[in-house]
């Protein structure tokens, strides 16, 4: 059966066990992903499969997992390492920002860097402090990286593939709340491109743009707005770096009006770069401004506040809304 | 393996043999003084600053490793040492002049340089920092083109795979991860050779470097840390660094840990080979503490007379590596008056060839900015080209 149905996590273990088959170079790091498959299991078999020497149980250090994983990228390998939580990568931010992103530059494009570096992010599993951030703006920032988040179980299977089969580093978000959320992946499609948005739902009136964990809420914002006669259509960024700033714009010169969505902090966020692009893109075509929807400018709450730090249906129709009104 | 059997295999330089007069004055670097520490610090070293070979416990058991070492190989070391210290003295004239925006000196560390490079195989893998040049002219780099950074036309002229020698890494300690993972890269490949990262006293203070300890101790991976303490990482004596002589950090990750006479070609030749041939056998990471002195400034932005006293450089004039060998090779009749004259004339052809290089160094292509950001291409960096393509022959439109 080339089509079955299964969760995101499901999905990424599909994937990166095809990854494990199909090039002997491949090779999963990271902590705790071996015997006990990760801590949100992704990686679950793999070890028993692939033994030892392709799926490594690393030392807990996280410099060290993206480091080691840049000498075996120069060796030929292609690593793929897990950042257990969003929150712990930034010991291994140095190592990402000053070193991965950079090493095929100073080359002079004599060397290639093809680690990924999946990192479960984003919010609503009532975690402690550090397991809950939208840091993917942090790394969009940085030339030489490349960035992207699936929202469902086919594009999981199919962008972790792309990921791993690029030349370049990629940072893979993994949205942790919808990992048992499950969808339709065909084994044999043709997937779409890795770094070109999708309209998810087909609409108007007005676009909401979001990625990861929020194209869920829009697609539920897009249904409950539809009740009250709008037609809102929903695009899933996939990539934010690069954006797909063409489909953003084909959306708005269709609807002219765009709220972007995502859990990060608004301020300077993805949501920022997607405002004045679009608005520069398409400003005679732009009936409102482009609004934003986001996390505050504050840490990330204590789990018993997380409901009203997230945006939820509520703050994207309040959005749209507002949008509408000009 | 275990700790404990990587454990065992520490040479032993505790053997209580009584050791020569020379060599136990030598076992007490003046530099040293400031550091608190239970043991006096040994030092393997074959030759001592007056250019006499010695035989003592603390070199036993690395002694044989240069017992092939001939005359003209003598000879060859010593040519290297001197080319070395002519090419760093041409750069740091170039950076006087303008030519060059900074350079880092290695004057005084020519034979930690030397000595552990030309250990190597051609099929090793070395990672260096940013002050390597006497390596980088063992692995046959062309000098001319480490000073590309230098001068600001690239951030790395060459190509790493064709020596074998990965790129100058500038943030302290972090090529240290990537000599780690591409040493389990070669154990994994079941490849024969073995990897050096090169680090200073400064860099062993960073996380990365206890990182680097970490992984390559428990992955046993053939890789070999070659510190060279040269005193002062800028401003900051090694007192800053550590509360323990270097080499003693590796014996709490599990692995050897040998300090070696930094000025000493010979002996740095010989601690180096015995540890990528416990690297090439599967015996795992080594640390090697060549214990030098940067005579010169940490680079050519900073005075080191602001921090460091006149009779401390002195003191270490009086180990001049590349003297040491001469008045060895004199002593020894392994060399006349005609070798160093012949060998002055071919290191002023070699300045000149520098310097002329380097005067004639194309300024980048604009354009290049963009080039290289990605393997795979990004749609971002496109369009900036374009944008930036455009705006720039908007300049030729107008004339």
């Amino acid at each position: 059966m080339a089509v079955e149905k299964m969760s995101i996590a499901k999905a990424l273990n599909e994937s990166l066990r095809k990854a494990l088959e199909q090039d002997p170079k491949v090779l999963i790091m990271g902590e705790d992903v071996g015997k006990l498959g990760g801590v949100f299991r992704i990686t679950d078999g793999l070890q028993k499969d692939f033994g030892e020497e392709r799926v490594i149980d690393t030392p807990l250090a996280e410099s060290g997992i993206v480091g080691t994983a840049i000498g075996l990228a120069l060796r030929g390998y292609r690593p793929v390492v897990e950042i257990q939580f969003d929150g712990f990568v930034f010991p291994a931010y140095d190592q990402i920002v000053t070193q991965l992103a950079k090493m095929h530059a100073r080359a002079l494009g004599k060397v290639k860097m093809p680690v990924v570096v999946r990192i479960p992010y984003a919010g609503g599993i009532g975690a402690v402090e550090h397991h809950s951030e939208s840091p993917e703006a942090l790394f969009a920032h940085v030339p030489g990286l490349k960035v992207v988040s699936p929202s469902n179980a086919s594009d999981a299977y199919w962008m972790l593939q792309q990921a791993i089969l690029s030349d370049d580093p990629v940072i893979f978000f993994e949205p942790k709340r919808r990992y048992w959320d499950k969808g339709e992946v065909d084994f044999d499609a043709i997937p779409g491109e890795l770094h070109k948005a999708r309209v998810s739902r087909e609409g108007s009136d007005v676009t909401l743009a979001a990625y990861g964990p929020m194209v869920k809420v829009c697609l539920e914002a897009a249904a409950a707005a539809a009740e009250e006669g709008k037609s809102v259509e929903v695009l899933d960024l996939r990539s934010m770096s690069p954006v797909d700033f063409d489909g953003i714009q084909a959306s708005v010169e269709k609807t002219r009006r765009l709220v972007v969505v995502h859990e990060a902090p608004v301020f300077l966020g993805v949501g920022s770069e997607v405002a004045a692009r679009i608005t520069e893109r398409c400003f005679y075509h732009l009936e409102a401004p482009v609004l934003r929807v986001g996390g505050f400018h504050a840490p990330y709450p204590p789990a018993r506040l997380e409901d009203e730090y997230l945006p939820g249906l509520d703050r994207v129709l309040d959005a749209v809304d507002r949008s509408l009104a000009y | 393996m275990t700790v404990e059997s990587t454990a065992a295999r520490k040479p032993r330089r505790s053997s209580g043999t009584k050791r020569a007069a020379g060599a136990a004055s030598a076992a007490k670097p003046a530099a040293a003084t400031a550091q608190t520490q239970d043991v006096v610090p040994q030092l393997v070293q074959l030759l001592t600053p007056e250019g006499d070979r010695v035989d003592n416990a603390e070199n036993a058991e690395f002694a044989p490793f240069v017992a092939d070492i001939t005359t003209e190989d003598l000879r060859g070391l010593y040519r290297d040492m001197v080319m070395t210290r002519r090419f760093d003295g041409e750069a740091t004239a170039l950076q006087r002049q303008g030519e060059l925006g900074l350079w880092a000196s290695l004057l005084g560390q020519e034979a930690a340089q030397i000595g552990s490079g030309r250990a190597l195989n051609d099929e090793d893998y070395v990672f260096p920092t940013y002050r390597e040049h006497g390596v980088a002219w063992c692995r046959g780099v062309d000098p001319t083109n480490l000073l590309g950074m230098f001068r600001g036309v690239n951030h790395g002229g060459w190509d790493p795979n064709t020596n074998n020698f990965h790129l100058y890494t500038i943030v302290i300690g972090s090529q240290t991860l990537h000599a780690t993972g591409y040493a389990m890269g070669v154990a994994k490949d079941g490849a024969d050779s073995a990897v050096i990262a090169y680090f200073g006293d400064g860099a062993s203070s960073q996380g990365d470097v206890a990182e680097a300890f970490t992984f390559s101790a428990v992955y046993n991976s053939p890789v070999v840390f070659f510190c060279q303490n040269n005193q002062w990482a800028i401003s900051e004596p090694t007192e800053r660094q550590m509360r323990v002589p270097l080499y003693q950090r590796a014996q709490g990750f599990g692995f050897p840990g040998v300090r070696v006479d930094g000025n000493d070609v010979l002996a740095c030749l010989a601690v180096t080979r015995w540890a990528l041939d416990r690297a090439r056998r599967g015996e795992g990471p080594t640390l090697v503490e060549a214990f030098t002195y940067r005579m010169g400034a940490h680079t050519t932005s900073d005075d080191p007379t602001k921090y460091r006293r006149d009779e401390e450089t002195a003191a270490w004039e009086a180990k001049d590596p590349i003297l040491r060998l001469k008045a060895h090779l004199l002593a020894t009749g392994g060399a006349d008056e005609a070798f160093f004259t012949e060998l002055e004339a071919e290191s002023e052809a070699m300045g000149k060839r520098v310097r002329e290089a380097v005067r004639a160094m194309p300024d980048p292509d604009t354009m290049a900015i963009f080039e290289n950001v990605y393997a795979d291409g990004h749609a971002l960096v496109d369009e900036e080209r374009a944008q930036f393509a455009a705006y720039l022959a908007s300049f030729e439109e107008g004339h």
